[in-house]
């Protein structure tokens, strides 16, 4: 016979002891606003202006206008022109440029025998004269920045003379549901949900258990009538609420500041976020059960905290990472929700279409809360 | 009388130490029941041992006919436990954890109210109601603390060094306390280091090295302890100590400020006699026995004193 009563106790206790601890419940509040506006400005997957070099060796009025129109794209800012491929190479060691555009002497000649612009200016083409006009050296180290500037290579440029090298035409044509222009914060501000979440769960349940162990108290509780499932239960209400706090933060910031669609009913996204918010609880109780001191439970909250931020789809889609990493990926409650979540605030889908994360969410809750049931001993031994 | 506690032979080990070894124990109903020993003789870990809180290596114990630790959760109700470390939290007021407390006893509402306020009244707590358990002075916590462990009324009380941090005056109010709860039905087994705490119980058991080294009334303890007590009046104690401690016969001496209180054995028939007769710059006029107390029976049962 579990007692309300009980679970009651200990939830306002633990909401009492929360507005006392003014630190603590200003991050609740704190943390969802700053990471917010933090990520939601600084994370961009589309990269512009990165510093790159130029060697133009052809000295033309014509490498001139080609830098210009490089430029015009604003993907790279041309910030050091360098006199050899010698010393633009040492520039890109330095790390003062990422990529540095080599125009070749012979620029004139390769631009004329361009195909694109050798049919518009009636000259037959020659396959085997055909070069490329110039060449890119480009720190690939970071494979982001690589692929940016690899995008250059079928830009089309103009001459001066109002003659266009074209790439070739498309062969598939495509088209952007759900963001169609693009913006990286659309799919930044759902994931940021689950991320904070996940934080925050975390870290206020795992600490509460040990917290009472280390200050004593867990000693007189434990000689109470009081059971594991209600000290649990008890424990968890309060921060249900706050988590429920956060998502509101988050997701009205991302509607007002970034404007991210919310698409989905509200119902389907509380409802949702509510899984996750228990499950994350669940694993913070847990972590709870196994820590003896709040610095353990801090540091297993972190080993916790890392893959939920690389593996659970927030950085890098899934499905592009490799089948053990989707194992582990599977198994973090982040993963389902990030899922869940970007389905239903940005593609209007409904809880029934992502039945399979709901449910996995909810077992790992239910089965979550028995494993620190279990764990948790009205023993000292 | 009904025993509320019967302990067979119960020992605990952590890793290689012994912190208690082979501890039998009876308690009956109605008593105030003392451990006494130094710190680190097993008082804290007994205690509990006899609350379910650790299982025993070896032994059994019953507790209000409940066999420990298999059905410690029935015992929950029956049994207040204040831990020697203040438990109750430092950031909720006093009200706010007495409240809590019988909560958790499953004791609200109007019964809740009327209990609550009993015990704001026995416990001179009235006044202090909004202020948090944390910023408590050492006697008022142990009060709190008190209040707490008896909010439902429990037949049994388990006290562990409930007066470690406690003035005096303070020390002296908690035990009136404790006598007014035994008055009113209440069994008590509480542990301290205090000699006058020993004294007023009414029965004691003296601890050391996790053994029981004694046990029994403090009267009976003082009557069978097993050595004579003699005071020796005058100046140059130091260096008298000194010798008479060398002596296997002499259990210990210790001084009072102008006068050294000398055990010994009760193998020595005359120990007056034995004295002059050992240490000849001694007088008869300066020589008195004395009853003996309860720090000597402490004394000769433990320490040097256990070992002859």
């Amino acid at each position: 016979m579990i007692s309300l009563s009980r679970i009651g106790a200990i939830t306002f206790k633990e909401l009492r002891q929360l507005r006392r601890d003014r630190l603590t419940f200003g991050m609740v509040v704190m943390i969802p606003l700053i990471q917010l506006l933090m990520f939601g400005y600084a994370i961009n997957t589309n990269v512009r202006h990165l510093p790159v070099g130029l060697v133009d060796m052809s000295h033309s009025a014509l490498a001139r206008i080609f830098v210009q129109s490089i430029s015009a794209t604003q993907v790279v800012d041309f910030e050091q022109h360098y006199l050899s491929v010698q010393e633009a190479e040492r520039g890109l060691t330095r790390g003062d440029v990422r990529a540095v555009l080599i125009l070749p002497h012979d620029l004139a000649k390769r631009t004329s025998r361009h195909r694109m612009i050798a049919s518009q200016l009636g000259i037959p083409a020659r396959d085997d004269q055909q070069r490329a006009l110039g060449q890119w050296i480009v720190d690939g180290s970071d494979t982001m920045v690589a692929s940016t500037i690899n995008r250059l290579r079928n830009m089309p440029l103009e001459d001066g003379r109002g003659i266009l090298t074209q790439p070739a035409m498309n062969t598939f044509e495509v088209t952007y549901y759900f963001n169609p222009e693009q913006r990286s914060v659309v799919n930044i501000v759902p994931g940021l949900v689950a991320i904070i979440l996940t934080m925050t769960m975390i870290m206020f349940t795992s600490a509460a258990i040990v917290r009472e162990k280390e200050r004593g108290n867990m000693e007189l509780l434990i000689t109470t009538p009081l059971r594991p499932i209600e000290l649990m239960v008890g424990k968890i209400i309060p921060y249900i609420v706050i988590g429920l706090i956060q998502l509101t933060i988050v997701l009205s910031l991302g509607y007002g500041v970034f404007n991210v669609p919310m698409r989905g009913d509200i119902e389907q996204i509380l409802l949702a976020s509510l899984l996750f918010i228990c499950a994350s609880l669940t694993l913070g109780l847990i972590i709870s059960t196994l820590a003896k001191s709040q610095l353990q439970s801090m540091q297993m909250t972190i080993f916790i905290l890392l893959p939920s931020i690389l593996l659970s789809g927030f950085m890098f889609p899934y499905e592009g990472m490799p089948e053990a990493a989707q194992w582990i990926a599977e198994v973090l409650p982040a993963t389902h929700f990030m899922r869940m979540i970007r389905a239903i605030v940005l593609r209007e889908a409904d809880i029934v279409d992502v039945s399979t994360d709901a449910l996995w969410l909810l077992g790992f809750t239910v089965v979550g809360l028995m494993i620190a049931s279990v764990r948790f001993k009205k023993r000292l031994d | 009388m009904e025993e509320l506690i019967v302990a067979e032979q119960i020992s605990r080990v952590f890793g290689s130490l012994r912190a208690v070894d082979k501890l039998d124990l009876r308690v009956r109903r109605g008593e105030i029941y003392g451990f006494i020993g130094p710190n680190g003789c097993g008082k804290s870990t007994s205690i509990r041992m006899l609350t379910g809180l650790l299982t025993p290596s070896e032994g059994s114990v019953r507790v209000l006919g409940l066999e420990l630790p298999r059905q410690a959760e029935a015992l929950r109700t029956r049994i207040g436990y204040m831990t020697q470390k203040f438990s109750l939290f430092d950031d909720l007021t006093v009200a706010e954890n007495l409240k809590f407390i019988a909560q958790i006893y499953g004791i609200s509402g109007k019964a809740a109210k009327q209990r609550l306020k009993e015990q704001f009244d026995t416990y001179g707590l009235n006044q202090l109601r909004q202020q948090m358990a944390g910023t408590l002075s050492g006697g008022l916590k142990q009060r709190l603390a008190l209040a707490a462990a008896t909010v439902h009324r429990p037949e049994l009380l388990f006290l562990d060094e409930p007066t470690s941090a406690v003035d005096p005056e303070n020390r002296r109010e908690f035990w009136e306390k404790l006598f007014d709860l035994s008055d009113q039905g209440a069994s008590i087994l509480v542990s301290t280091h205090y000699m006058d705490e020993a004294e007023r119980c009414h029965q004691l058991a003296i601890l050391e090295a996790g053994q029981k080294r004694a046990s029994g009334s403090p009267a009976a303890l003082m009557a069978e302890m097993g050595a004579n007590v003699v005071e020796v009046a005058g100046t140059e104690l130091r260096q008298l100590k000194q010798q008479v401690i060398a002596s296997p016969e002499v259990l210990s001496a210790a001084q009072h400020g102008t006068r050294l209180r000398v055990l010994i054995t009760d193998r020595i028939d005359d120990p007056i006699g034995w004295l002059l007769q050992q240490y000849p710059q001694l007088e008869p006029q300066q020589l008195h026995p004395v009853r003996p107390s309860l720090e000597d029976v402490f004394v000769s049962s433990t320490g040097a004193g256990a070992r002859q």
